[in-house]
């Protein structure tokens, strides 16, 4: 695969390299038992390029996100984000890093219960060191009319935009989004895709997103496929799908 | 082991930390109860039979001289079990190293065998032989303060002579086990003696041939002890008896009376706010328990478990945690009691101990103890019973919050949104907040309460001490004598001052109650020796009237204006009506006042001076205490910092060991009440935290949300807990209210800061404690599951 991977960077040598992974494995042990998650993962991801992951449960997908994110450290290799070497950083830098660079969307929306749509996005506007206005990030994602409503008086698809809202507001660098639409449905979904698609395009977020749904992989410029803890393969789509165009 | 029962034994060890909390609050209840009435039945038991096996009189009378052969007509008074006449004399001690002289209570005893009442317990040598008339047997608390050995000498002045007397034995005896000498209150060791020596010796010092001045007597078991005392009274009146009195007269017994009541008191308030507690902790922990159960709960009910199968599997959960709770109180009570009662054994000078627990009470606390915390979760057991299976095995719907009226209002415009989670939660859960501020100001209030006789004994020690009675020392002279000594008081080396005062034994009587007290008789313009009002201000003693220390007159039932009966218990015995003219505060003792020419015309008598109360200059005590030695005519010399001291030693002896008990408890409530709230809440929330700390949001900031909660929740416990104290203080005030001393409702500001910084550390431990559990917070597993 390793092959595919360096075909791929002379195509789209006219942007930077955002994530750079060299050699990362993932190994968990619980008990006895041994687990590779990561099999050895070389990897560029691009400035402002989005990326969909595909792939069976198990096959490594998720642990690479989170460590893209900084929620969790490879077993051996190095990964960069820029010029900053993630695998050196101890666990306060990590923190700084999520909170200055990265924003997260999941498939179960994680909002807080106890605050508003608008001032779930306060929560990371107030710590971030150049955000949009709550207002605006809950614009961008078609909520502005339900900015004073608390989670348990939003539909799913509504709470999952809350926290894309949530997750652009700090402007971030970086999108990873774990099966966003994973609990929707459809139109629903597309709603979602879509905000995430503008953010791509209008701020310009490196995003990637992770999903079991083979067409969601459509909007993507480039489709990873994980098995067994590797990239399997890595496919550059010419053909851009827009989130409403897409059908499941 | 059936799976549900296997379920069970996991659940508790997976929160085991919790389960402990809550088993210790819960011990901390039955050890309460379990020390507290085991150590009260035990003391009684000790108690009971030191009186019985020792044969402590029933009723005792002074009286000036009477010949044996009224002893025949005392025996025939019906009722009357066995009757002792002796000779008691006090006099004064020359204690070789010691400055200041001590007084000693002679007490006769036949020279061939125990007496026939108050028998010896004899600890060290042997009895007084019958051909040395200078051998005594002292009191061990004597002995002991002094170092005092068989074959020690010192001397004493009997009847004017000063004589060297010899120690042949130590000994105990149940109407001493508190020595205190006459007007104090507390048991000076070093100052007073109890010593006996041989019948004759005492009848030759004291020219009293043929003759006793003192009779103590048994009543049979079903006597009237007040028909005994009134016929009694009527034979040794003409001997110059100075009226028979039982039991609860006798300074020794009361006193012991008192320190049982005290701690049956002590056992009944404190156990039910540790009860309480925990019955709502366990609420607050099984109501959690069932909420992250509920999928569980569903799948056990479509298997086709019952709802009583499973109200029972968790009606189990909450007595298996109870009844480790229990166990560890039994065992913390029993081991505390055996503990206290040897400790009181000490401090009594009991010759032998009975320790033993009282079954009904274990009993009584087992089912107690079960009883509340079931109550305390049976709403949330039977919460879980009710969920329907396939409601249960569906997604708990999102919490519903509000906005707060404190957002609403405006007040706090400019909040961090971390702040308003904070708020939002508490809101969310008032019911659980509010039962955590209670928990945290029980707590609170128990410290404040175990710690605040102390403040109460110290300010009442200020206000008698030295507010009122200012003097350094008190005179007592042998018998009453003319104003003029005055002159040679005031003439004594080292005496700076001396003021005079009466004291006449009176019986009062108000319709059916009645007190026997002594009548001070005061002078005008008093400096030294003052009277304060209720508030405290000194007041004159009016020319004419009694003037009632306000627990007197509560006994009496009497009030400003009142009459009362006014009965002299020596010389001519007159009785007459004497108004109350004011009351007065004092929390030790009960006193009544009278002006000096008032009293005097009222015992017909011109005025006489008892004594002097005196200010020493310290640099001259030791020339004084010689001269006072050598004066037959001084009874004795009571000396303030000696009475101070005692008292001191005597609270410090009682108060401190238990308070140190209650101190650790209130401790163990806040932490037990703390840590389970902050492990609740972190379960309740792990989620949500993990989702901020996957935002970016430092450790720092996430402890914010959890512990703020806990900081604003313990803030608030402060003040309620502050009052809470306060009431519970009152009430203890209330239950240790006895005739030797009141306490005041006392707080110092010292008290109320240290209750509240226990509290406070324990908040701050338990919150580490979770703190530290935050750091573990799996921000990828909670994540990647649903809630």
């Amino acid at each position: 695969m390793a092959d595919a991977h360096i075909r791929d960077l002379d195509t789209q040598s006219s942007h930077g390299v955002c994530f750079s992974t060299k050699e990362i494995t993932k190994v968990y042990e619980t008990g006895d038992v041994k687990i590779h998650a990561l099999r050895g993962v070389n990897l560029d991801i691009y400035e402002n390029e989005m990326v969909v992951l595909l792939g069976p449960s198990g096959s490594g997908k998720s642990t690479l996100l989170n460590i893209l994110g900084g929620l969790d450290q490879p077993t051996s290799g190095q990964v960069f984000f820029r010029e900053q070497e993630l695998t050196a950083l101890d666990n306060a830098g990590l923190t700084q890093y999520r909170r200055h660079h990265v924003g997260f969307v999941f498939q179960f929306y994680n909002l807080v219960p106890s605050l508003t749509a608008k001032e779930n996005v306060a929560l990371v506007t107030e710590i971030a060191t150049n955000p949009m206005k709550a207002d605006e990030a809950l614009e961008l994602v078609g909520l502005k009319d339900r900015i004073h409503h608390f989670p348990a008086q939003l539909s799913g698809g509504e709470q999952q935009r809350v926290a894309i809202a949530r997750a652009i507001a700090k402007r971030p660098q970086v999108m990873l989004c774990d099966e966003p639409t994973g609990a929707l449905d459809s139109k629903t979904g597309r709603l979602v895709l879509d905000a995430l698609m503008r953010v791509n395009q209008d701020v310009g977020t490196t995003t990637a997103i992770i999903t079991h749904n083979a067409p969601i992989a459509q909007m993507g410029d480039r489709i990873l496929s994980f098995a067994d803890g590797q990239i399997h393969h890595v496919a550059v789509n010419d053909h851009k799908l827009t989130a409403m165009d897409l059908t499941w | 082991m059936r799976a549900l029962d296997l379920k069970l034994i996991r659940n508790l060890l997976s929160m085991r930390g919790q389960a402990l909390a809550i088993a210790l609050v819960i011990a901390c209840g039955v050890a309460t109860v379990v020390m507290a009435f085991g150590t009260n039945v035990s003391l009684q038991e000790t108690v009971d039979t030191y009186y019985e096996r020792y044969r402590y009189g029933h009723i005792f009378a002074q009286l000036k001289r009477a010949p044996n052969s009224l002893k025949q007509r005392i025996e025939a008074i019906p009722g009357v079990g066995r009757v002792e006449t002796r000779i008691v004399r006090d006099v004064t001690l020359d204690v070789p190293n010691m400055s200041e002289p001590a007084l000693g209570r002679l007490i006769s005893i036949p020279e061939q065998r125990q007496p026939e009442l108050n028998k010896l317990v004899i600890r060290q040598g042997r009895w007084v032989d019958v051909s040395d008339p200078d051998e005594v047997i002292i009191s061990e608390n004597f002995a002991e303060a002094h170092q005092f050995g068989i074959g020690d000498l010192m001397s004493a002045i009997i009847n004017g002579n000063k004589r060297k007397l010899k120690i042949v034995g130590i000994a105990l005896t149940p109407e001493y086990i508190y020595a205190v000498a006459p007007g104090q209150l507390m048991p000076e060791d070093r100052t007073f003696a109890i010593m006996w020596m041989g019948h004759k010796a005492l009848e030759s010092a004291f020219d009293l041939k043929g003759a006793f001045n003192a009779v103590s007597l048994t009543k049979l078991r079903q006597a009237n002890e007040s028909g005994i005392i009134t016929r009694l009274d009527a034979l040794i009146e003409p001997y110059g008896g100075v009226g028979a009195a039982g039991r609860d007269e006798q300074i020794s017994h009361v006193i012991i009376t008192n320190e049982l009541e005290q701690l049956a008191i002590v056992g009944q308030i404190i156990p039910p706010i540790f009860l309480g507690v925990a019955a709502f902790l366990l609420h607050i922990v099984i109501t959690r328990l069932i909420q992250t159960q509920r999928e569980q709960i569903g799948l056990l009910k479509a298997f086709g478990y019952s709802d009583l199968d499973i109200g029972w599997h968790f009606a189990k959960f909450v007595m298996v945690l109870t009844g480790l709770g229990v166990v560890i109180g039994i065992g913390m009570g029993m081991w505390m009691g055996q503990g206290m009662t040897e400790m009181y054994t000490m401090f009594f000078r009991f010759p032998f101990l009975h320790y033993q627990n009282d079954p009904s009470t274990i009993v009584l606390s087992v089912f107690i103890a079960l009883g509340t915390t079931l109550a305390g979760t049976m709403q949330a057991v039977r919460k879980a019973v009710k969920i329907e299976p396939a409601v249960a095995m569906q997604t708990a719907p999102p919490v519903s919050y509000k906005v707060t009226l404190l957002e609403k209002s405006g007040l706090i415009a400019r909040i961090s949104e971390p702040s308003r989670m904070i708020f939002r939660h508490i809101r969310r859960w008032p019911i659980r907040a509010g039962l955590t501020v209670l928990g945290m100001s029980l707590s609170v209030g128990l410290l404040i309460a175990a710690m605040f006789p102390i403040d109460a004994f110290e300010h009442a020690i200020d206000v008698y001490y030295y507010q009122a009675q200012r003097q350094d020392a008190t005179l007592t002279f042998t018998e009453a004598r003319n104003p003029s000594s005055q002159r040679i008081v005031t003439n004594m080396p080292g005496i700076l001052a001396a003021e005079p005062y009466r004291a006449v034994p009176v019986k009062l009587t108000n319709g059916h109650l009645s007190e026997q007290v002594s009548v001070m008789g005061m002078q005008e313009g008093m400096t030294i020796h003052r009277i304060l009002d209720t508030a405290l201000k000194p007041i004159e003693v009016p020319p004419k009237g009694l003037v009632l220390s306000a627990y007197l007159a509560d006994q009496l039932n009497a009030n400003i204006g009142d009459k009362v009966h006014m009965k002299l218990m020596t010389g001519k015995r007159k009785a007459d009506d004497v108004v109350v003219a004011g009351l007065l505060e004092e929390y030790f003792g009960t006193s009544a006042y009278m002006n000096e020419h008032a009293l005097a015309a009222f015992l017909q008598e011109p005025t006489l001076v008892s004594g002097f109360h005196v200010l020493v200059d310290e640099y001259h005590e030791d020339v004084l205490y010689k001269e006072i030695k050598n004066t037959p005519a001084v009874a004795g010399i009571a000396l303030k910092t000696h009475a101070i001291r005692s008292f001191r030693n005597t609270i410090q002896e009682t108060i401190s060991i238990s308070l140190m008990f209650y101190v650790v408890f209130g401790a163990m409530i806040a932490f037990g009440v703390v840590y389970n709230a902050a492990r609740i809440s972190l379960s309740e929330r792990s989620r949500e935290l993990a989702s901020l700390r996957v935002l970016g949001f430092t450790q720092g900031e996430i402890a914010y949300i959890l512990l703020g909660e806990l900081a604003i929740l313990t803030l608030a416990s402060l003040p309620l807990g502050a009052l809470i104290g306060y009431g519970l203080a009152a009430l203890i005030a209330l239950g240790f209210e006895t005739e030797i001393f009141r306490i005041p409702i006392i707080v110092n500001s010292s008290t109320y800061a240290l209750a509240m910084l226990v509290v406070v550390v324990s908040a701050i431990v338990s919150g580490l404690l979770v703190g530290r559990q935050m750091m573990h917070l799996d921000m990828i597993g909670v994540l990647k599951t649903r809630d």
